[in-house]
């Protein structure tokens, strides 16, 4: 049931989202003062906060924002001129108020001396001339809805209405139905009062009530329902909340002393006469009234909770754990499929392929629960990319596309950093100062595109600039300069671009505070692979730089191909999988000294996982090779032997085999045995090195058609 | 039958409270997320009762007031506008435009069921 408490996070969640918009629209206005549009949605935005921060008791943020307000209520009206001073404070406003919000969450305490000192750089922005009103009187006015309990409580309403209250045009059912309307009645009506037909005057109301009501109002609320018929009605209201905290009854003590047990009161109690039975013998009350007080003691003892909610907000670590119990039903149900299978049971079989047909579709709302648009991740960047570009004296403009692009949390949680660095990198080094721009006959501010779209089973984000592009022969020079590749290394264009990716690579020929602090590209690169994506970098001297980063949609459960290697199990995850051959003699390239395959016509280094995990070589074995690609090249992987399709969920190999080469993680398979995840990316990097060794020795490169 | 009432407000906080205080008064409601929102559907559905922010993308309060007035089954309609303290002066812009009647934020919920039950008896 919704509370009170649900409103103020919903007001939190929709303040932070406003701020996020504010942020924006600030960053619009800079760019174009002109903008209309976005000086009416900041003004909105902040109205919002401010009203809807005082409808649920923020009123530190509601006062605050008020200030702020007022401010764009001139700018709005043409009254007050955009300017950077005050785009620098609305800027500062908006960190404040989202301190202010933190702190309402826990967060550390808001300076009330910041508060000031942003109120009065506000004020100062205000022309004298304007203020004929002081700001901020108004909202202080503002009550806390005060009505609204805490809690919900239980009232009992005694409603006796006079007889006569028809004749003042009031029917006393409105009543009952607006109680009724602020929470959960019964009704009790007596009948007692009513005379015989003969005697009864029609237009004398002879009923009263006994209203037991659940509400979150508090009894001033239920007061004011009878506001207009307070001459005309008797009405007591009793808060009963607290009548089931009661003191205990006497039997409850004995039975809680130890004294006797609960069989032998209820046996007791059986025996004797229900007090309402003696008081109505006795005649000490009606029956009429032992109903009442007996309704109310039902109501009260079957009190259901209620709940209608059509949508609502969750820890993220939950979903974490509904995430890893689901990976864990799905490595039982493979086990017990597998059982199913060897048992050869026809009973047990149609339910166990039901169970697996539930729980891969419970996989696949688990999974989806956890994915997010990437929208929010991108908005962020505006703030970073105007900071920088002004401390660089550049101008930048930051295009976004596809922020409705969904990726699971977890990925979404760590590709802010690399996004980040990459962003650094294209404003730092890609885009050149505007007097270059110009010069190079470009206009002169640059543009930052950040892009993310689905392919297949990822999720592609492009980073691209326009900027002076990546130059080849400098990163080869350098390349050779830290000993990363020969003088005589033949490498392509690609390639050569790739080197920048390499540990300890930094081309920036200044260190800058922006980017060129050690972290490299290098950072970036294994930030991305972590998360099973992979980075390629395309670049054109002149124009500008493309990095595109490839992730998977999800972390946690992937389809993989099952494989062999010398009796133990690997899993390669079929999204990279391109294809599976037999690896004959004729399907290797024509140079025997080479590991390469000829796949259609096309040459693909290949890698023995036997020798990388270091299995004793198979004799007279009918190798398999599976051609996986990673970023823009393809790599064989040769197994014993291809098993085929299997759901696996990830598990981390832990913090000891956390640099193992070649493998990302672990699974678990449907008999129990482990299987390793191989690391296509770190695989790549092996192969391409052996084949760069054996290359590198034989002085002259085969050519092989 | 229970009476539907629209709320229109673009904050979803406010229509979160409005509509939980409404629905436990035991009204349907139909919430809009703006004027444009809220008159495409109250052309499909038929509603009983507006009540409406004033600052809202796409089309403001007072138009929506106005859009709504203009349409042949709301003529008769009461129509509740929320205000805040500051925009005051627009209470009389939205008598002119058709409001049966306002609230000025920060509101209590009795409050809201109270302007709602004088006008919707």
């Amino acid at each position: 049931m919704s509370t009170p408490h649900n409103f103020k996070e919903t007001f939190i969640q929709e303040a932070e989202d406003l701020l996020a918009e504010v942020e924006e629209c600030v960053l619009d206005i800079e760019s174009d003062p002109e903008n209309a549009d976005a000086v009416n949605r900041l003004f909105r935005a902040m109205h919002t906060i401010k009203g809807s921060g005082a409808m649920f008791g923020f009123d530190d943020i509601s006062a605050f924002t008020h200030h702020v307000e007022t401010a764009l209520d001139y700018v709005r009206e043409g009254k007050l001129r955009v300017s950077t001073k005050l785009i620098d404070v609305i800027l500062a406003a908006r960190d404040h108020i989202k301190a202010m919000l933190a702190q309402a969450q826990g967060g550390p305490a808001v300076k009330l001396s910041t508060t000031e000192a942003l109120v009065k750089r506000v004020n100062e922005l205000i022309p004298n001339k304007l203020k004929n009103h002081e700001p901020g009187e108004l909202v202080q006015q503002s009550i806390v809805p005060k009505n609204v309990a805490e809690h919900e409580t239980v009232f009992r309403v005694s409603v006796k209405p006079h007889s006569n209250i028809f004749s003042i045009g009031m029917d006393p059912s409105l009543l009952l139905e607006e109680l009724r309307e602020m929470g959960e009645c019964t009704v009790t009506v007596f009948t007692d009062d009513v005379p015989d037909l003969k005697a009864l005057k029609p237009e004398s109301c002879y009923l009263n009530w006994d209203v037991i009501l659940f509400t979150d109002f508090d009894e001033n609320a239920v007061r004011d329902v009878f506001i207009f018929v307070e001459d005309e009605c008797d009405v007591r209201i009793d808060d009963i909340t607290d009548e089931k905290d009661e003191i205990p009854k006497v039997g409850e003590i004995l039975v809680h002393k130890g004294d006797t047990t609960a069989e032998k009161i209820t046996e007791a109690l059986n025996q004797q006469p229900k007090i309402g039975d003696l008081l109505t013998t006795s005649g000490g009350v009606s029956k009429q009234k032992l109903k009442s007080a007996l309704v109310e003691q039902q109501t009260l003892a079957q009190r259901k909770q209620s709940t209608s909610q059509e949508s609502i907000r969750v820890a993220s670590e939950k979903l974490d754990s509904l995430v890893n119990l689901v990976g864990e039903l799905v490595i039982v149900q493979a086990q017990l499929s597998a059982v199913s299978k060897s048992v050869n049971n026809h009973a047990l079989q149609s339910p166990v392929e039901e169970i697996e047909r539930l729980i891969s579709e419970l996989r696949d709302v688990a999974l989806s629960v956890r994915m997010m648009p990437i929208g929010s991740t991108f908005a962020k960047f505006r703030r970073l990319v105007r900071d920088l570009s002004n401390d660089l004296g550049k101008e930048i403009k930051l295009e976004t596309i596809g922020a409705e692009t969904e990726l699971d949390k977890t990925v979404l949680d760590k590709l802010g950093d690399p996004l980040v660095h990459l962003i650094r990198n294209s404003i730092d080094h890609g885009i050149e100062s505007p007097k270059t721009r110009i010069e190079a006959g470009k206009e002169a501010h640059g543009t930052i595109r950040l892009t993310a779209v689905h392919r297949g089973a990822k999720v592609v984000i492009a980073i691209e600039d326009d900027g002076k592009g990546l130059h080849p022969d400098v990163i080869r020079k350098k390349a050779i300069e830290k000993g990363l590749i020969t003088e005589d290394a033949e490498l392509s264009q690609k390639e050569i671009f790739n080197l920048i990716m390499a540990p300890g690579f930094s081309t920036a020929q200044i260190v800058s505070k922006v980017s060129g602090r050690g972290v490299g590209m290098d950072v970036v690169k294994k930030e991305i692979e972590a998360l099973r994506g992979t980075v390629e970098i395309k670049s054109t001297l002149g124009k500008g730089t493309t990095i595109e980063l490839a992730l998977p949609l999800t972390l946690a459960i992937i389809d993989g191909l099952l494989v062999e290697v010398n009796h133990d199990k690997y899993v390669i995850p079929v999204n990279s999988v391109e294809e599976c051959l037999e690896l004959t003699d004729s399907s290797k390239a024509m140079d025997k000294t080479r590991n390469v395959l000829q796949v259609r016509g096309e040459l693909v280094p290949f890698i023995r996982l036997r020798e990388v995990f270091g299995a004793a070589q198979g004799v007279d074995i009918l190798e398999e090779a599976v051609v996986v690609e990673t970023g823009d090249s393809r790599i064989g992987l040769v197994v014993d032997k291809v098993i085929g399709d299997h759901q696996t969920v990830i598990k981390s190999l832990g913090h000891m085999y956390r640099n193992v080469q070649g493998v990302s993680g672990a699974t678990i398979m449907g008999d129990g045995n482990v299987a390793l995840i191989v690391d296509i990316p770190s695989l790549a990097r092996i192969a391409n090195i052996e084949e760069q060794a054996r290359l590198s020795h034989k002085k002259h490169p085969a050519t092989v058609n | 039958m229970a009476k539907t009432i629209m709320t229109a407000d673009d904050s979803a906080s406010m229509r979160q409270m409005i509509t939980f205080t409404l629905k436990q008064a035991g009204y349907d409601v139909i919430e809009a997320e703006d004027g444009q929102d809220a008159l495409k559907k109250a052309e499909t559905a038929n509603i009983d009762m507006l009540i409406t922010d004033l600052n809202m993308p796409n089309m403001n309060g007072l138009e929506l007031i106005e859009a709504i007035r203009g349409k042949d089954k709301y003529k008769f309609i009461p129509i509740i506008m929320l205000t805040t303290e500051s925009d005051a002066e627009k209470k009389k812009q939205g008598k002119n435009a058709g409001a049966t009647g306002w609230l000025v934020k920060p509101f209590q919920p009795p409050q809201l069921i109270s302007v709602i039950k004088k006008v919707l008896r």
